[in-house]
């Protein structure tokens, strides 16, 4: 089996908003997938109905090759899910939350337990309505984490962390990948994706805008460019030259963005004015998104 | 910046979110007075055309003991009102409880006090806003029940005196349910110290109303005072003034306490616990045991309480009516033969039967809350199924009420048979558990409503609940057609032990009870979670 979660065409409506419309989504088994897009474009609704909580409308939906919504028991046995608003019990402590959440996934790793216990320096003895979010956060993470499962749902999980705790994550995820198990992140920090994700999937509005590797995105998008010319490009030099946007002459500087891959042409064509000074920036990761998110 | 600055535009908060319960709330209780009071005269015109009939029922200590003493025994008016006065003083002094609570300690729980409290709002203006709200519903069903009376024409100064009598009592738990908001750090606690006082209020009330050496009970009784009022009798209308005294002093009390805590905290402080799960904290139905065994536990000594107040009145309650004809006629409202006593048994347990099922139901609708608070959602990311998280509540609602019904019927019989009484222990053990199929029937209908109506379940259960009361109490009385008051589970409980078992009525509230189970599961197997 070499895809732990497979979804197409996934659609969900709830009364008249459409939540999901035709989402396609594909992590393969042992990889960090990130799973990015705007507020309200249908992620949460997306991991719920990977857990079986909510009943897809069409399409199809596979995890670890088993229907989510049928096959509930055994598949959660292999599976550990933390939400983005963690709630807990304000009368039980934070120990007795992960004790029982483990327990209900078939038991959990004692020694893992403390461990983690003791990396992000979680008391666990306080009452549920006596933690901050971000203990709150950590609670769930401990549960998830000290579980021996095949694949983590994790729904924005360090929103409320602080940047040690942060830190402390993304090496749980990093041992967690090296144990071959799947991960599937929702999130909205780029630093963290791009630090964890080995591939990423973009929805908007409740479908799939771009998936593949950073790499493989980051191609699609354009890298901005800004020469200083010995002899002053015309625009009408420039008109026919493919790949070269938003063009601006101001003297001998010329700026713009340039596809990735027409780097080359467009280079040696202005190679033809004498570049004097050149700087090509690769897009930021901000952009990436900020494209995706708005296009 | 004062401390109230904000009130107004929190008083219209309150208001928008509460514009349909509210108004429900204050004609459901008003109009249930007035319809009450008006088929009661209608059936009875005059005193003594109700034959004293009404009156001597009262000479009994038990009935004084729930439904309080009779304001004038000769005037029909009084007569009229009587059954609803002390329970309709409960739903009104629970009507403004939920209102304080609700804009209160809940809100601050949900975290939404957090929210307004970092606009331009004073600290004080929350709590003053919930209190004029509950006030201002307090008053208006008071006053619509007085003019209910009035224009069914019935006397007015007695009118006038049994609406302050209920506004003594509301009033009195506005305050006390203001100052518990501010004790408690959890909605949950602010109900258990707000719902023990009604309570206690109650127990005092109908330890002093029977017992005459006892009478003062009644006096330091916030219940006490709707009775007291005497309306249509002695007319002691400044009562009111007793209840707007504790809520002053409940509304000062909580400002004071408001300003020397901290928002989300409460004054009675959260404790540690144990860093590890018990082993029996490894099952949806585990969580809620463990979430509900506090309240669980309170609602046992509640019902202990209640048995030993029953146990204890039922030897002098018959000692004193010795009468035939008012032998007779008790035997007749109990519907059976048998000992006096015996009668007055089986009323209670089969009233107490209603509060075993809001007990029941209170469990049920944790479901709903549970899955509003997102717990829900992560005991199902677990490997458990859905038929284990709905039998969760479920079962301790079942488990629980038939436990508070044996321990009932178990101390009942204890108590009587110290006293000298005749009812024997096996036979009330019996009776109260041929009284558990109905409480299981409501019990069920909260869960199927929660599994196919989630947001409107606990309007349907209370609704239901209600309605089964109603029609139970006041059916008869309401000349409502037999088949109305057929559809009320407790109607058809056997009226041990004044009758015989009777095993069609026990089957075939069961069968209800487990066909709207499986009705439930059915639901809540193909809806969406959360």
């Amino acid at each position: 089996m070499s895809d732990a979660i497979l979804v197409s065409g996934l659609r969900k409506t709830f009364g008249t908003t459409t939540a999901l419309d035709g989402l396609d989504l594909t992590v393969s088994t042992g990889e960090v997938h990130g799973f990015l897009g705007p507020n309200g474009s249908g992620k949460s609704t997306t991991i719920r109905i990977l857990l079986g909580l909510l009943r897809a409308d069409g399409g199809t939906a596979q995890v670890l090759g088993a229907d989510p919504w049928t096959d509930v028991e055994t598949l959660h046995r292999r599976l550990a899910y933390v939400p983005g608003d963690v709630t807990m019990w304000p009368n039980l402590t934070g120990g007795e939350v992960i004790d029982f959440l483990g327990r209900l996934r078939g038991g959990l790793d004692q020694a893992k337990r403390d461990a983690l216990l003791e990396r992000f320096d979680l008391d666990p003895t306080k009452k549920g309505r006596a933690y901050s979010k971000g203990n709150r956060q950590k609670v769930a993470l401990v549960a998830a984490l000290a579980s021996d499962v095949d694949l983590l749902l994790l729904d924005e999980p360090t929103a409320g962390l602080d940047p040690l705790m942060e830190r402390v994550f993304r090496d749980c995820i990093d041992e967690v990948r090296a144990d071959g198990r799947t991960v599937l992140l929702s999130s909205h920090i780029l630093s963290e994706v791009e630090a964890l994700c080995d591939r990423v999937s973009i929805i908007k509005d409740g479908r799939t805008v771009e998936s593949g590797s950073l790499t493989q995105l980051r191609h699609l998008t354009r890298t901005s460019l800004s020469a200083v010319l010995d002899r002053p490009a015309t625009a009408a030099d420039l008109s026919a030259l493919h790949g070269l946007h938003d063009v601006v002459i101001e003297g001998d500087r010329l700026t713009g963005s340039v596809d990735t891959e027409r780097i080359g042409p467009v280079l040696d064509a202005l190679g033809a004015h004498g570049i004097r000074a050149l700087t090509c920036q690769a897009p930021t990761l901000e952009e990436l998104f900020l494209r995706s998110y708005q296009s | 910046m004062s401390a109230y600055t904000g009130t107004t535009e929190l008083l219209r908060l309150a208001w928008r979110r509460d514009r349909v319960l509210v108004p429900l709330g204050i004609l459901a209780i008003a109009g249930m007075a007035v319809s009450s009071a008006k088929a009661t005269l209608a059936l009875y015109p005059t005193a003594e055309s109700m034959g004293g009939a009404i009156s001597e029922i009262f000479a009994s200590p038990a009935a004084v003991a729930l439904y309080g003493p009779i304001g004038n025994p000769t005037s029909p008016d009084s007569l009229a009102v009587v059954k609803m006065t002390m329970m309709g003083a409960v739903f009104l002094s629970l009507f403004g409880y939920a209102v304080v609570r609700r804009h209160t300690r809940s809100e601050e729980e949900a975290g939404r006090l957090e929210l307004l409290g970092s606009g331009v709002v004073g600290r004080r203006a929350p709590l003053a806003a919930a209190v004029v709200l509950a006030t201002g519903a307090v008053l208006i069903t008071c006053l619509l029940t007085a003019l209910g009376y009035i224009g069914l024409g019935m006397q007015s100064a007695g009118s006038v005196a049994f609406a302050s009598g209920w506004a003594a009592s509301a009033l009195a738990f506005v305050g006390i349910t203001a100052v518990a908001a501010q004790l408690s750090s959890t909605s949950r606690s602010c109900a258990g110290l707000a719902g023990g006082a009604i309570g206690a209020a109650f127990l005092l009330r109908s330890i002093g109303d029977s017992q005459a050496t006892l009478s003062w009970l009644s006096w330091i009784s916030p219940l006490g005072w709707s009775t007291q009022s005497a309306a249509y009798g002695a007319n002691r209308s400044w009562v009111a003034l007793l209840g707007v005294a504790v809520l002053v002093a409940g509304v000062i009390g909580s400002f004071a306490l408001l300003d020397r805590r901290d928002l989300g905290a409460g004054l009675l402080a959260g404790r540690r616990g144990s860093a590890h799960a018990p082993a029996s904290l490894s099952s949806p139905v585990g969580l809620a045991w463990r979430l509900g065994r506090p309240g669980f536990l309170g609602w046992l000594a509640g019902f202990v309480v209640g048995g030993l107040v029953v146990g204890g009145l039922a030897k002098s309650a018959t000692d004193l009516i010795k009468d035939p004809g008012i032998a007779d006629m008790l035997r007749k409202m109990g519907g059976g033969e048998g000992l006096l006593e015996d009668v007055y048994l089986t009323t209670e347990i089969g009233f107490i039967s209603v509060i075993a099922a809001a007990f029941g139901i209170v469990v049920a609708l944790r479901l709903r809350s549970e899955e509003v608070a997102g717990h829900t959602e992560q005991v199902l990311a677990g490997a458990t199924t859905r038929s284990r998280v709905l039998a969760s509540h479920t079962v301790i609602g079942l488990l629980g009420s038939a436990v508070l019904m044996l321990v009932l019927g178990g101390v009942i019989g204890v108590v009587d048979a110290a006293a000298g009484g005749s009812a024997g222990v096996g036979r009330l053990l019996a009776s109260a558990a041929a009284h558990v199929p109905a409480v299981w029937v409501c019990i069920a209908l909260a869960v199927c409503a929660y599994a196919w109506l989630p947001r409107i379940a606990a309007g349907v259960a209370w609704g239901a609940l209600a309605v089964f009361l109603t029609v139970g109490e006041f059916g008869g009385l309401l000349g409502l057609p037999g088949w109305l008051i057929d559809l009320a589970p407790f109607t058809h409980s056997p009226r041990m032990p004044v009758e015989p078992f009777s095993l069609p009525p026990v089957v075939g509230l069961l069968a209800v009870a487990a066909a709207l189970l499986a009705a439930a599961y059915a639901g809540f197997r193909r809806r969406d979670i959360g």
